[in-house]
């Protein structure tokens, strides 16, 4: 039962179907984007804001298509400019509750600008980026966030580019909130968007998200029930970063490194082990964790970090008050009236 | 201090004059014109001043490069450009003197601070001897004083260090030419007084020094006469002096309030187009939420995101920045959403000159897009019709439904002139209608005027998505179907053309027909205008139109210029205006174009009219 008052509409009795916009959805059969729709369109309802007070922002590339697939306002846009519209959105209408949902080309290669800049002024955006680690609507050439090595359409001896980590960037930038899921894993994936929905400021979350045309089996090690416990690091807060089958391996702070070790090997006990905490004040640990990868470290999954601090939206209100506490209302004929003024009579 | 009174000295009577103030970049010239300009304004004269520096913001000191000028023109009536030639030249520096001299009247009066005119700084203006003393200033009337020193010795008591001292020369200057053309220093004290409030040695030294050189003009023998201009009969009324930029910002604020629909400004500061952002972020307690971009295109797409959201919204710029604003505009013209995309033109390409100004970026402003992607364009022809056009953007981008280039110039935005202030109650009625009815709502269904509605999130019941691929024409949904394509082209370029039907009939000034028609658009309008006042008076058949409107073209100019035996185009760029003047009504028109960073002059107007008729 709602007990949220200022809700306008009995969103109660909204359903996940009232999310969909029964348009045909164009995605490859099998992409990984199915299973992100479904679980957005399934949290929308839950989430007490009325259907037409969301809006989703897009810019292009696979992702991008997501906001014609969702029954709400929607503006599909240009290339990497996703962010930088939301935000005016945003700012100007902060009662709305804006998603992005965009892809590794589009957030963080043509417009890696607009991202870290949204990030570090916290507004409050819910971006989703799908990282599928390939260009899949040009068909096939590698993205910022390829592996070295990779082989593409455009890098046929192998990719020299150093890939980026989303999450570290995000959080380099100095995010509020940075998450990371699987498009497999829907149970983690809806707590995760859950949390994402409800926080203050830029929620990023990062979706591995298999192309199954492009780039098929990328995330195959970290999907598969054989091999994920021993590739995937799953973080909670306030509890040790303990993975693997046996439950025995863990991270450890070494200097000013982190390292896996296996507890009982060593005089390694749990107590040795680093306790995830989402709420630190400092990124730092959580940047280190960002910037794991297979297979010297496992993936983490989880909540990187999730700290209060005003929204840019909320700061930009409280300007516009104060303004008119210490001046009043404007007034138009005084302003005009107003600067090096004189009278002829 | 002698006792004796000063002599009276004969007052020679004025219609217009032009000064121009110029000194090292730090000299603060750009003050001493601003406070000059003030003086003439609350006598009720025309004035139009024409502040011109350099990019660097200290440069080195003494450098030809580092000169930094302010001219202003003031008159008896109404003054419509910042003057041709300066009769006065008020130099503080051998750098200044060099560059700025072949521009002064010949017979002109030079008022040099001499004591600048060490060998180190004739050597950084490349002099090879001193121009005040080698007799190469012979046509000139030229009154060498010694300004820092003079300054310096009313200050020996004023408790400051040498530096500050230095730097209260600029107010010696502006007492010492505020008693040459009959201003009295009062006023100017008491506004020293409220700027330097928080520094009352700097208040009180520089009102020292203002008196100093009034005193010093008033008991010097050099000057025969001291000058003082014929009574104005300005139409009564409350005035300000306002700057391009200024009333840009104003005629936006004007749009919101009349409105009632908030103002929304997403840009990112790029000269000479950054104090329309400025003012709007000083305006908070209005209606306005400004938010500084990360880059300009960032600017438009906030401005894209602020106007889908339901806000009056706008981004400024110039040259470069609407290059980098191009694909978005491409979006915002394809959304068939209301905003304004201002842009202070500057000299280009690429970065340019970015401190000079220039009409070179028409064309980008027409055609510089992928597709057919019209949008209407418009221009402000002198600082205070900024505040006009600015409402005129808004009002066409509302009515419909499309994106509004208004084309400005640093020469107009940077530049003053008095504005007798409008009442708001006399300002036209500006309506904005959100649709909220979603019975039979399709997104992309056309009014009369082919605008489709604006619709906020946040409505109940519409929920509708839009976007950059072409869309079908009635439900907005995505179609790549070949005839549809065709017809969103041909409606948007519809939309556009017909909102001609609003303009009122062209403004023919002269006989409505002749020999010679000229057309001009932005900045040039004081120009041409009297040169073509000057003209008509030598008994010319010519005859002169201005446009605010450079997309559409009014729907009458046709037949005007058909009426016609030549017709001729100055603008300040080569030859763009023309470009479009021929393609759309095959007439072979003259071309007057100079593009040196500076504006046309009169006189070189005027010269090609009589060449031509």
């Amino acid at each position: 039962m709602m007990t949220d008052m200022t809700v306008a509409t009995p969103v109660q009795a909204l359903t996940k179907k009232d999310f969909e916009s029964g348009l045909d959805v164009r995605w490859c059969p099998g992409c990984g984007d199915y299973a992100v729709l479904s679980q957005i369109t399934k949290l929308m309802p839950k989430l007490g804001i009325p259907r037409e007070n969301f809006a989703f922002v897009s810019g292009i590339g696979c992702s991008s298509r997501f906001p014609y697939y969702v029954q709400t306002y929607g503006l599909h846009t240009i290339h990497g400019r996703a962010l930088a519209i939301a935000t005016g959105l945003k700012i100007s209408r902060p009662d709305l509750s804006v998603w992005v949902v965009t892809g590794d080309g589009d957030a963080l290669a043509i417009g890696g600008n607009h991202f870290i800049h949204a990030v570090r002024r916290n507004i409050g955006l819910k971006v989703i980026l799908l990282n599928n680690r390939i260009y899949g609507l040009t068909k096939g050439q590698y993205s910022p966030t390829s592996e070295l090595g990779k082989k593409t359409k455009t890098s046929p001896l192998g990719n020299i580019d150093q890939p980026f980590s989303p999450v570290a960037l995000a959080l380099g930038a100095g995010a509020t909130f940075a998450a990371r899921c699987i498009d497999g894993d829907q149970a983690m994936m809806a707590a995760i968007l859950e949390r994402a929905a409800k926080h203050e400021g830029t929620a990023f979350v990062e979706i591995l998200q298999n192309c199954v045309v492009f780039n098929d089996g990328a995330f195959d090690a970290l999907s598969d029930k054989a091999t994920r416990d021993d590739t995937r690091l799953v973080m909670e807060h306030g509890k040790p970063l303990i993975f693997g089958k046996e439950r025995n391996k863990g991270i450890r702070l070494s200097g000013m490194d982190m390292e896996v070790v296996t507890i009982g090997e060593n005089g390694v006990t749990e107590a040795d082990i680093l306790v995830h905490n989402e709420n630190a004040a400092h990124s730092g640990l959580a940047f280190s964790l960002g910037q794991f990868e297979s297979p010297d470290f496992p993936v983490p999954f989880g909540v990187f970090r999730d700290v209060d601090k005003p929204s840019y939206e909320s700061l930009s209100q409280q300007l516009s008050e104060s303004a008119r506490a210490a001046k009043g209302r404007g007034d138009l004929q005084r302003l005009l009236n107003s600067g090096e003024t004189w009278t002829i009579k | 201090m002698s006792n004796e009174p000063v002599k009276a000295r004969p007052v020679e009577e004025l219609d217009s004059v032009v000064i121009r103030f110029v000194g090292d970049s730090g000299d603060g010239m750009q003050l001493t014109g601003t406070e000059f300009s003030k003086a003439v304004a609350k006598a009720g004269h025309g004035f139009t001043t024409h502040p011109d520096y350099p990019s660097e913001i200290r440069a080195p000191t003494g450098t030809l490069y580092g000169v930094s000028g302010y001219q202003i023109q003031y008159s008896t009536g109404r003054v419509f450009t910042s003057g041709d030639a300066p009769d006065v030249l008020v130099a503080m520096n051998p750098a200044a003197l060099k560059t700025n001299l072949p521009d002064v009247k010949h017979g002109g009066i030079l008022i040099v601070n001499s004591s600048a005119f060490t060998p180190g700084n004739l050597e950084k203006a490349k002099y090879a001897s001193n121009p005040l003393t080698d007799g190469s200033l012979q046509g000139h009337r030229l009154y060498a004083i010694d300004i820092s020193t003079l300054t310096a010795n009313a200050l020996t008591d004023s408790g400051l260090g040498k530096k500050e001292v230095g730097m209260c020369k600029n107010y010696f200057s502006l007492g010492l030419m505020m008693c040459l053309y009959s201003r009295p220093v009062d006023k100017e004290i008491t506004d020293i007084e409220k700027k330097f409030a928080k520094k009352p040695k700097v208040a009180a030294a520089n009102i020292t020094a203002l008196r100093a050189g009034y005193a010093y003009a008033e008991a010097t023998e050099m000057f025969a006469v001291s000058y003082q201009m014929r009574e104005s009969t300005p139409v009564p009324g409350k005035y300000r002096s306002i700057t391009g930029n200024t009333a840009s910002a104003l005629g936006f604020v004007a749009a919101s309030e009349i409105s009632g629909v908030p103002l929304f400004i997403g840009s990112y500061p790029i000269t000479p187009a950054t104090e329309i952002l400025q003012e709007l972020s000083n305006l908070k307690h209005y209606n306005v939420t400004s938010f500084q971009a990360e880059d300009e295109i960032a600017g438009i797409c906030s401005t894209i995101g602020a106007s889908y959201g339901g806000a009056l919204a706008l981004t400024t710029t110039s040259g470069p920045g609407l290059a980098l604003k191009t694909e978005a505009l491409g979006l915002a013209a394809i959304l068939e959403i209301p905003m304004v995309i201002v842009d202070v033109q500057r000299a280009g390409p690429c970065t340019g000159i970015p401190t000079k100004t220039e009409q070179s970026d028409l064309l980008q402003a027409l055609y510089g897009r992928n597709g057919e992607c019209p949008i209407p364009v418009i221009a402000a022809n002198s600082p205070s019709d900024c505040f006009d056009a600015a409402l005129e953007a808004f009002r066409i981008a509302v009515k419909y439904m499309t994106p509004v280039i208004l084309l400005t110039e640093g020469g107009i935005g940077q530049a003053a002139e008095p504005w007798l202030i409008p009442d708001v109650a006399s300002l036209p009625k500006m309506e904005v209608k959100y649709r909220t009815d979603p019975n039979g709502f399709q997104p992309y269904a056309r009014d009369g005027n082919l605008a489709r509605a604006w619709v906020r999130p946040g409505t109940p019941g519409m929920e509708h998505r839009l976007g950059g691929l072409e869309k079908d024409a009635l439900t907005g949904n995505i179609s790549s179907e070949p005839l549809n394509h065709q017809i969103m082209c041909e409606t948007r370029a519809a939309k556009v053309a017909g909102i001609a039907r609003d303009f009122p009939p062209s403004k023919v000034e002269g006989p409505a027909k002749g020999d010679l028609l000229v057309i001009g658009w932005g900045s040039t309008y004081g120009s041409i205008a009297q040169a073509w006042q000057k003209a008509s008076t030598a008994g010319k058949s010519v005859a002169f139109v201005h446009l605010r409107h450079l997309n559409p073209l009014p729907s009458d100019l046709g037949d005007i210029i058909s009426r016609y035996k030549k017709v001729l185009v100055p603008e300040t760029n080569l030859g763009q205006l023309s470009k479009l003047l021929r393609e759309r009504y095959l007439v072979d028109v003259v071309q007057l174009n100079k593009i040196q960073g500076k504006p046309l002059k009169v006189t070189e107007i005027y010269d090609r009219i009589l060449e031509l008729c």
